[in-house]
């Protein structure tokens, strides 16, 4: 069972507490964006084994939208941080490389 | 006008832990700045409680204030009350961004009174209830079983549930099962 932190009112929320958002950190591509940078968007997505950016609603609570950084195959969670932010946090990359060094995500590592 | 009535109109389910719907209770929520003065000034002049903190619910008889989200307060006044509460509110905050709406009539409360009151909500609810970690004055929104719901607890023995009108039957029945089924052992005896 997955077990997120809502950094907006502070409590440990079960994952049935929780409505998944699909991937984090996706540059929105609008009119006048390249056919490539519009496929990008709209259908490209990392789906790692490993170190993974997740969006997370904490639709019974709050209602607050909030990112996450886990591991999708042990379920591990680095941690997680206001939706407001365009990039992971440094504290949460320095953790992630403490246990998974040499990861990468996107543009991110 | 036409007659108000609560959902269940004050149905109780007696039993070692009692089940008791609230009858007709005043709710407002309102959205805005919660750190903006004037916002607090009202909140607390309505209520007559302090401003609660993140998760936290300050409740005394049939007023309070429980805290929703970073931008949003539940007001708790008598239901006769609430017209006049908005009056206060749209006074106090004219020209502020804000939403103050009577949802009075939306939800349903419940009383869980008993020993083990603890015990019929942990059954339900993916919520860490330990004694340590819950105490009277937190406050949750959350699931009960298969609908959204928020509780508090007003002391050791007595929790206050709402959630919407709509499913106020689901979750009289729900509360009402998980008391009959009776003490888990989960938390120690006091």
């Amino acid at each position: 069972m997955l077990i997120l932190h809502c950094p907006y009112c502070g409590v440990d929320a079960d994952e049935t507490d929780l409505h998944p958002g699909g991937e984090a950190h996706l540059t929105r591509e609008g009119p006048g964006a390249s056919d490539e940078a519009l496929e990008d968007y709209l259908f490209m997505r990392e789906n790692p084994k490993g170190v993974h950016f997740e969006r997370w609603r904490h639709a019974y609570g709050c209602g607050k939208w909030f990112l996450a950084a886990r591991c999708t195959n042990t379920l591990e969670v680095f941690g997680t941080y206001s939706a407001q932010k365009t990039e992971p946090p440094k504290e949460i990359c320095d953790k992630i490389s403490g246990k998974r060094p040499g990861w990468s995500w996107g543009t991110f590592k | 006008m036409s007659e108000a009535v609560s959902a269940l109109q004050g149905k109780v389910a007696p039993g070692e832990v009692t089940i008791r719907e609230a009858g007709l209770r005043g709710m407002i929520t309102l959205r805005g700045d919660l750190t903006d003065t004037k916002l607090k000034a009202a909140c607390t002049g309505l209520s007559g409680v302090d401003m609660p903190g993140p998760g936290q619910a300050n409740c005394v008889g049939e007023k309070g204030l429980c805290w929703m989200s970073p931008d949003e307060m539940l007001v708790l006044v008598p239901y006769a009350e609430v017209t006049a509460a908005l009056e206060v509110l749209a006074k106090a905050l004219k020209g502020k961004h804000y939403l103050a709406e009577p949802v009075s009539d939306a939800r349903a409360m419940f009383f869980v009174e008993g020993e083990f009151a603890r015990e019929v909500i942990s059954k339900l609810a993916p919520v860490d209830l330990h004694p340590d970690t819950f105490k009277p004055g937190d406050f949750r929104r959350t699931r009960l079983g298969q609908v959204a719901a928020a509780f508090w607890m007003r002391d050791e023995d007595t929790f206050e549930v709402i959630c919407f009108r709509s499913v106020a039957d689901y979750a009289f029945d729900l509360l009402a099962a998980s008391a009959k089924a009776g003490r888990v052992g989960l938390f120690p005896v006091r």
